[in-house]
């Protein structure tokens, strides 16, 4: 485990000359979409649940903070440009004005990145809206490493920063059909959210299962013998490409996916930590300080569950810019990595 | 709400009102033995006019759809509102003694839950101008004619928030929102013009687009004329009152006192300044 939290940073330096890699892969652009993995796709699954839920719901407004592009929300302001509020470059205005509309009875959607919400607004979302309990849902783009950009766009942290906050849900879903269904049930849900987005393209991979988003659920999406994935937003989809990889191995895995990170399913996740003797392996596109893994092993210990654990999940520190499948590689998010890991775990 | 004494003076001044308020909240300073009491005294009138020209509300319903927002960004000037809520029928009298402590409904820093009347929670600086923004732009998607009003210090000016609401206020052309800055030149540790606040106020507002009124924020003849032109008026822009008041207004032997954010009051000073308040009384 000590490669996860080494001391100092393995950058070179900055006065290195460097030559054109061989693999020319070039820095994916901040709004590409998560690599496909020649899978399906669901375009802007985001915004175009949110149309669908207006069509019912006069109370349901979108903001933006100048990213409505780049969050999928554009496309809910371009079918109801008079439910958009473009609030410019200014999230603490957006989440202090998503209050304002809150209280006087709509259910406002505020949407940027995850790193300006949860570092830049965090006061605000704190004060102006979840110590009043108001249905605002914070819906942010580009979490843990879906960017190649370097710190400044990498929300490696912000599901530590969130889970702190009294009454706010915090969610991390997995895939397009995760995000549609998840942005219906928010929307009912009387109090704030936080919730996690990807864009664009974005796979449909719980299609194939018999799966329904449930808020505060963390369920069984395919079952095994030898070690149990608790996992959240794409690394769900990870750890299914490595459980189909392993079986091959024969190594037998259980995926459960848990989207809501706060307020964890503890009661399903205790159970099936319980069951069988499985290595229990989380796995999470966020530091391994603060996020679900460190969640799921609080919550473990609170209830008397004793298994070996093991985290897969970001380094605490901050990330190199590059390439995004390159940094997958590098920091142990793909699916050879996480097929690699295990294999040395359950063989110890 | 069946407690409350609804207060029903129409013949009362606001010379009276404010006389009130202020009387109300040394009250509650002698309760803790501290507190705002400056910022109060000094915010009496203001909070006199606002309570007793400007606003529409309904006592017995403090939540009414119909009522003007009275949003209190500045979370420790709860004291001051929490006098004039008193005074207007909101919250009852007989409360005063529990003012600070334990299972008050009257917390030291004003908060949406605890109190009928308070809007939202205040405290954390620069929150409530970017708040009243968004339920600005919410009273007209309802189409609801009522005004918001925020209270602010001069110290939020320092807070970057404030500028992103200033600047909004205008993009969305929101006439329904009035500002009141409270001008007494004070903050935690010194004098807000020493700080950031320098500048020309009422010529800031007026360059990002507000319709800006800067007041003797103690004389409520200029209070009532600020407050009538900040309601009449038709340009679409929203509208700040800036009202310079002095720390301690009302009892000279404190409004002396070398300024603080924080007026050291000795306990036996509390009912010397009850006292001269009382020999003020207006008639």
């Amino acid at each position: 485990m000590s490669e996860h939290f080494p001391m100092h940073s393995r950058r070179k330096s900055k006065y290195e000359p460097r030559k054109v890699p061989e693999s020319k892969v070039a820095t994916s652009a901040m709004i590409a979409s998560l690599d496909s993995e020649g899978r399906d796709t669901i375009a802007a699954p985001f915004g175009n649940a949110l149309i669908e839920l207006a069509k019912t719901r006069d109370d349901i407004v979108g903001l933006s903070a100048d990213l409505s592009k780049y969050t999928d929300l554009h496309v809910f302001a371009k079918a109801y440009p008079d439910r958009f509020y473009q609030m410019g470059m200014a999230e603490q205005l957006m989440i202090s004005a998503a209050a304002g509309l809150a209280r006087e009875g709509f259910t406002p959607f505020a949407t940027t990145y995850a790193v300006f919400a949860s570092r830049r607004a965090y006061d605000f979302i704190c004060m102006a809206i979840a110590e009043e309990n108001l249905p605002v849902k914070v819906c942010c783009a580009l979490p843990g490493l879906t960017t190649g950009y370097g710190p400044s766009h990498q929300a490696t942290e912000d599901l530590a920063i969130m889970r702190g906050m009294p009454n706010l849900t915090v969610l991390d879903p997995c895939d397009a059909i995760d995000t549609m269904q998840a942005t219906r049930v928010i929307a009912d849900h009387p109090g704030p959210v936080y919730m996690r987005l990807l864009r664009g393209q974005v796979p449909n991979v719980l299609g194939e299962y018999d799966y329904q988003f449930k808020l505060g659920k963390a369920q069984m999406i395919h079952d095994g013998s030898d070690v149990l994935f608790i996992a959240s937003g794409f690394m769900t989809m990870r750890v299914l490409d490595a459980a189909k990889a392993l079986a091959k191995d024969g190594v037998s895995c259980a995926v459960l996916h848990s989207p809501t990170i706060k307020p964890l399913d503890v009661e399903t996740i205790t159970r099936e930590a319980a069951t069988g003797a499985r290595l229990v392996v989380t796995a999470e596109n966020h530091s391994v300080t603060g996020g679900l893994g460190e969640a799921v092993a609080a919550a473990l210990m609170r209830e008397g569950v004793h298994v070996s654990f093991r985290q897969i999940g970001l380094p605490d520190e901050f990330l190199d810019a590059g390439a995004l499948p390159t940094l997958h590689q590098q920091y142990g998010l793909t699916v050879d990595a996480i097929c690699t890991s295990v294999k040395t775990w359950v063989s110890e | 709400m069946t407690d409350i004494a609804a207060v029903s003076r129409p013949n009362v001044s606001l010379a009276q009102r404010a006389w009130s308020i202020r009387r109300n909240a040394l009250l509650m300073g002698e309760v803790q033995g501290q507190g705002y009491i400056g910022q109060a005294l000094g915010a009496a009138d203001l909070l006199a006019v606002s309570y007793f020209h400007a606003l529409t509300y309904r006592a017995d319903d403090p939540e009414w759809d119909g009522r003007d927002r009275f949003y209190l960004s500045i979370g420790h000037y709860a004291i001051a509102l929490y006098a004039a809520l008193i005074e207007a029928g909101i919250l009852p009298e007989d409360e005063i003694a529990t003012y600070g402590m334990d299972d008050s409904r009257m917390p030291m820093s004003g908060m949406a839950a605890y109190t009928p009347g308070m809007e939202i929670t205040g405290g954390s600086l620069g929150h409530g101008l970017g708040i009243a923004v968004g339920a600005a732009m919410g009273l007209k998607r309802k189409g609801n004619p009522a005004f918001i009003y925020n209270l602010m210090s001069d110290g939020e000016l320092g807070e970057g928030s404030t500028w992103e609401a200033v600047m909004s206020a205008v993009q969305w052309k929101l006439d329904n929102l009035i500002c009141l800055v409270d001008f007494n030149d004070q903050q935690a540790d010194g004098k807000t013009t020493d700080a950031l606040a320098s500048g020309p106020q009422a010529r800031q507002w007026e360059a990002f687009g507000w319709h800006a009124q800067e007041i003797d924020g103690n004389d409520l003849d200029a209070l009532v004329a600020a407050f009538n032109t900040a309601r009449s008026l038709t340009d679409p822009k929203p509208r700040v009152i800036i009202c310079r008041t002095k720390m301690c207004k009302g009892v000279p032997f404190l409004e002396e006192r070398e300024m603080a954010h924080f007026v050291r009051v000795e306990p036996e000073e509390w009912a010397k300044a009850l006292a001269i308040l009382d020999e003020g009384r207006p008639t």
